[in-house]
C-alpha cells in the first residue's frame, strides 16, 4: 500500500475512513493496475512473453492482464525493432490509447535503434511517440523489464494525477 | 554425373565453378524458362528453393544478375543455375512464376531489393519496403544508412527527426563497392586492390 | 488414435457464400499473426475468397548489413533472424563461410554444434507450439512450453552468457569451449524434458477441441508444398521425407541414430504432431552427442582464420598482432562462392555468399523458411473460414524476423 496511505489510516480511530491525499489514492490505483499493451515487433517480444511466462510471472506486480487492444490498455511496451514501414502504426495504435498512458521503449532497438544503423529503421521510438522508461539489452532480460516496470510505477506515484483532473490548461 | 548429363541435355549451359560443390551452370536470360522446366520435369528438381539477386558492380560488364538454387526432394541433390541481365540500366529477367510457383516472393523480392525487372510477373510490386520507395537498397552504390526518400504514407512522426545519420566512421571501417567512384582502396583492408570483376573472369 | 474428423470441403461451402465481398484487415499489431505480420483478407461471408500477406515491417536491412561488416562480426546479427533458435542461424552461416574457405572443423566442435542445434530446435518448437496451442485457445499449453523453455534457456545461459542472442558459433569454430559440468546439466534437462513433453502432448493432442480445429484444416498436399518450396516441418507434415539433416549430411548428422517423422495428410494436426516428434528426437541425437564427446581443440588451427588463445595473445607479440588483425580486418577467406542450407526449427535457413577475398563477404543473400511459408498463405487460405486462419498460421510456425530480415 502507499505509503502516504497507511499513514493516514487507523482503522481504530478513524472508524474505516482514510485521510489521505486525492493524488496518492488516485496514483496508488493507476500504479498498480497497469494493463500493458504488447506491441511485441520483433526478438524482445518473446522475452515479454517470457515474462508473462511461468518462471517471472509478471502476474506478480498486478501487470498480467495483457491487452491488444489499445483501448483497454494504458502502458504500451514497445519491444523490439521499430522500422519506417510499421512506425505508422505504433503512433495509430498509441493515439488510440485512452489517457493517462505511458510507454516503455524494450531493448536496444526501441531505445535508439540499436544495432540496426540502417537505411530501414527508425532510430529510436522516441522520434514518434513519448517514452517514459528506456530499458537497455538485446534483447532485454525479463528482470530488467520487471524493474522497468516498477520504475513505471514509481514514476506513476510522484505524478500530480489531480492537476491534470481538475486544471484545464 | 549428374553435372554431364544436365550438360548434354541442355548443351546452352555453361558450366560455372563455385565452392559448394553444387552442380552449376550459367544461362542465358533467354533460356532461363527453358532450363527451369527442364530441370524440373527431366531431373526431378522438384523445388526451387532460392533466388540470390547479386549486383557485381558498377564497371561489371554485366552488373546485375540473379542466382538459381534448386533442390530435388528424390535425388536429394541440389542445382545453381545464373543468370545475368544484359542491361545494367534496365535489368531484366524472364520470370519463373509459370515453372515454379515458388517463385513468386523470391522475385518481387530481388525486384524490391535489387531492382530487377521479371518479365511475365503477375504483380510485380515491392515486398519490403513500402510502395512509394524510389530506390534499390542492396545496390552496390547504395549507403548502408540509407538515401533521402519519401517515408510511408502512414508515418505519423516527425519526418525530420526520423533520417538515419551514417555511423561515425564514415560509413563505417569497412563499405560496399568494390569498384566506382565510390570506391576507397584504404577503407578494404584485404580488397584485392580494387580491380573489378568482369563477367567473365567471375 | 486421430479422430476421424470430417470437415466441409472448401468447395461444398459454396453454399455459404453471399456473394458480397469485404475486405478485412488483420495486423499488423495482432495477436494471431506472430509478430508484424499484416494479412489483407477479402471475404465473402465468413469466407476468405482472397489473401495477401503483407511482410515487410521488420525488414532491418540484414542483407546490406553483412555486406558492410567482417565475417565474425554478421554472426549476432545473425542471431536476429530466427531469434527462437539463434545458435543453428550462427552456425548455419558458419558453416557456409566454411565452405568457401575449405575449412574441416574438429569433430569437438562438429559435436558441440550438434548438441547447440537441437536444444535450439527443442527450444523454438516450444514456442511455436506454445502459440499454436493460444491460437487454437489453450492457454494452459503456453506455461507448459515456456516452463520447460525456462530451463533451456538457463543452460544456454551457462553456455554462452545470453539467454537468446548467443552468438556462438565463429568461423572455424566456437566462441569458446563448453564449461565444466554443462554435459552432466544437459542430460539432467532431457531425463526431466520427455515425461514434461508427453504431458504437453497428454494435455492437448487428444483435446477434442483441439483435433476439431485442427484436424483437416489446412490441407498441403505434397506436389503442393514442393511447388512453393515449403521446408522443414511443414514440408515433412505432408507427407514428403525430406531433412536435410539425412539428404546432405553436415556436422556429422550421418552418425547419429534417429528418425523423421512425417505426417499423412499434411493439414495443421499433422504439422502439429510433426513439431511433437521432432523434439523426441532431438533429445535422442542429444544424448549420442553427449555419448559420444570427443576430446581436443574446438577451433581449427588456423591462424588466418581463428583467434590466438588468450594467453598466448598477452605474451607473445605475433599473436598479438594476428588477433589485432583477424578482429579489425576479418579471416581471410578465399574468392569464391556457396550456398548452404541448414535444416532449422523453421525449415532450411540458406546463406548464399559470394566472397570476393578478404575479411568482408561481397552479398549475402538469406533464403528465410518463413517468407517461403507465407508466400504459400496466398495460396492455402483461400477457401477456409475467418476462423480457422489463425490456426493455420500457428501451424506454419513462421518467426518475421527471419521473413523480413
Amino acid at each position: 500500500m502507499d505509503k502516504c496511505i497507511q499513514q493516514g489510516f487507523d482503522a481504530k480511530s478513524e472508524q474505516g475512513f482514510i485521510y489521505t491525499k486525492l493524488d496518492s489514492v488516485i496514483n496508488w490505483v493507476r500504479s498498480n493496475s497497469i494493463w500493458p499493451q504488447p506491441m511485441g515487433l520483433a526478438c524482445c517480444a518473446i522475452e515479454l512473453m517470457a515474462v508473462g511466462g511461468s518462471r517471472f510471472d509478471i502476474g506478480r506486480f498486478g501487470m498480467e492482464v495483457m491487452r491488444f487492444s489499445p483501448r483497454q490498455s494504458d502502458c504500451m511496451i514497445v519491444a523490439g525493432t521499430v522500422t519506417y514501414k510499421m512506425a505508422g502504426s505504433i503512433k495509430r495504435i498509441y493515439d488510440q490509447m485512452a489517457a493517462p498512458k505511458w510507454v516503455i521503449a524494450m531493448g536496444a532497438c526501441a531505445c535508439s535503434g540499436g544495432m540496426f544503423r540502417t537505411y530501414s529503421t527508425l532510430q529510436g521510438v522516441d522520434k514518434i511517440i513519448p517514452v517514459d522508461v528506456y530499458v537497455g539489452g538485446c534483447p532485454t532480460r525479463p528482470e530488467a523489464l520487471l524493474d522497468a516496470l516498477m520504475s513505471l510505477q514509481k514514476k506513476i506515484r510522484g505524478d500530480h494525477s489531480t492537476r491534470e483532473l481538475f486544471v484545464k490548461e | 554425373m549428374e553435372k554431364e548429363k544436365i550438360l548434354s541435355e541442355m548443351p546452352f549451359l555453361k558450366e560455372r565453378k563455385t565452392s559448394d560443390g553444387i552442380a552449376s551452370f550459367e544461362c542465358r536470360p533467354a533460356d532461363l524458362p527453358k532450363a527451369a522446366k527442364i530441370l524440373r520435369d527431366k531431373f526431378e528438381f522438384q523445388s526451387l528453393n532460392d533466388i540470390a539477386a547479386v549486383d557485381m558492380g558498377e564497371c561489371a560488364a554485366r552488373r546485375f544478375g540473379a542466382v538459381y538454387h534448386f533442390f530435388s526432394h528424390t535425388k536429394k541433390e541440389y542445382a545453381g543455375l545464373a543468370a545475368f541481365c544484359e542491361s545494367a540500366d534496365e535489368p531484366k529477367l524472364p520470370s519463373l512464376c509459370p515453372v515454379f510457383k515458388g517463385a513468386d516472393w523470391l522475385e518481387r523480392e530481388a525486384f524490391d531489393m535489387m531492382g530487377i525487372v521479371f518479365e511475365g510477373h503477375p504483380r510485380l510490386e515491392r515486398i519490403l519496403m513500402w510502395d512509394s520507395y524510389p530506390w534499390h537498397p542492396l545496390r552496390k552504390d547504395f549507403p548502408l544508412e540509407g538515401r533521402e526518400a519519401p517515408l510511408p504514407p502512414s508515418f505519423g512522426g516527425n519526418e525530420a527527426a526520423a533520417k538515419v545519420e551514417p555511423a561515425p566512421e564514415e560509413g563505417g571501417p569497412f563499405h560496399s563497392p568494390s569498384c566506382g567512384t565510390e570506391f576507397v582502396p584504404e577503407k578494404e583492408p584485404r580488397s584485392r586492390q580494387g580491380e573489378c570483376e568482369t563477367f567473365d573472369n567471375l | 488414435m486421430q479422430k476421424e474428423f470430417t470437415y466441409p470441403e472448401p468447395a461444398n461451402l459454396a453454399a455459404d457464400r453471399l456473394g458480397e465481398k469485404m475486405i478485412v484487415n488483420i495486423g499488423p499489431s495482432h495477436p494471431a499473426t506472430h509478430g508484424v505480420l499484416r494479412m489483407k483478407l477479402e471475404l465473402d461471408g465468413d469466407l476468405i475468397t482472397r489473401a495477401d500477406p503483407i511482410i515487410g515491417q521488420l525488414h532491418r536491412g540484414q542483407e546490406k548489413v553483412a555486406e558492410n561488416l567482417t565475417y565474425n562480426q554478421f554472426i549476432p546479427f545473425s542471431d536476429r533472424l530466427d531469434y527462437l533458435a539463434p545458435m543453428c542461424n550462427n552456425i548455419a552461416y558458419a558453416l557456409c563461410v566454411e565452405k568457401i574457405a575449405g575449412i574441416e572443423i574438429t569433430e569437438r566442435c562438429k559435436a558441440i554444434r550438434v548438441i547447440c542445434c537441437e536444444l535450439s530446435r527443442i527450444a523454438s518448437h516450444l514456442v511455436g507450439l506454445a502459440a499454436y496451442g493460444m491460437d487454437a485457445g489453450s492457454w494452459t499449453v503456453f506455461m507448459y512450453c515456456f516452463t520447460q523453455r525456462e530451463k533451456l534457456l538457463t543452460l544456454f545461459e551457462q553456455l554462452t552468457g545470453a539467454r537468446m542472442t548467443s552468438s556462438y558459433a565463429r568461423i572455424g569454430g566456437l566462441a569458446r569451449d563448453i564449461p565444466d559440468g554443462w554435459l552432466g546439466n544437459v542430460n539432467a534437462f532431457a531425463n526431466q524434458f520427455l515425461p514434461a513433453l508427453d504431458e504437453i502432448d497428454a494435455l492437448i493432442t487428444r483435446n477434442k477441441i483441439f483435433v476439431d480445429r485442427a484436424a483437416g484444416i489446412g490441407v498441403v498436399s505434397a506436389e503442393m508444398a514442393m511447388q512453393w518450396g515449403l521446408t522443414g516441418a511443414n514440408l515433412r507434415g505432408s507427407g514428403v521425407a525430406s531433412d536435410l539433416r539425412k539428404d546432405v549430411p553436415y556436422l556429422g548428422y550421418e552418425n547419429y541414430d534417429f528418425d523423421i517423422p512425417i505426417g499423412v495428410k499434411g493439414d495443421c494436426y499433422d504439422r502439429w504432431l510433426v513439431r511433437i516428434e521432432e523434439m523426441r528426437q532431438s533429445i535422442r541425437i542429444v544424448r549420442q552427442a553427449i555419448e559420444k564427446m570427443p576430446d581436443g581443440a574446438v577451433n581449427v588451427a588456423d591462424p588466418r582464420i581463428c583467434l590466438p588463445k588468450k594467453d598466448k595473445v598477452l605474451r607473445d607479440m605475433e599473436d598479438l598482432i594476428n588477433n589485432f588483425v583477424l578482429t579489425t580486418q576479418g579471416p581471410d577467406i578465399p574468392e569464391g562462392e556457396a550456398y548452404f542450407e541448414a535444416e532449422n526449427p523453421k525449415g532450411a535457413l540458406g546463406f548464399y555468399v559470394m566472397s570476393k577475398g578478404g575479411g568482408v563477404p561481397y552479398r549475402v543473400k538469406i533464403r528465410a523458411p518463413s517468407f517461403v511459408s507465407l508466400a504459400a498463405m496466398q495460396e492455402l487460405l483461400p477457401g477456409h473460414h475467418m476462423s480457422d486462419m489463425a490456426v493455420i498460421l500457428g501451424s506454419f510456425d513462421f518467426v518475421l524476423g527471419e521473413c523480413d530480415r
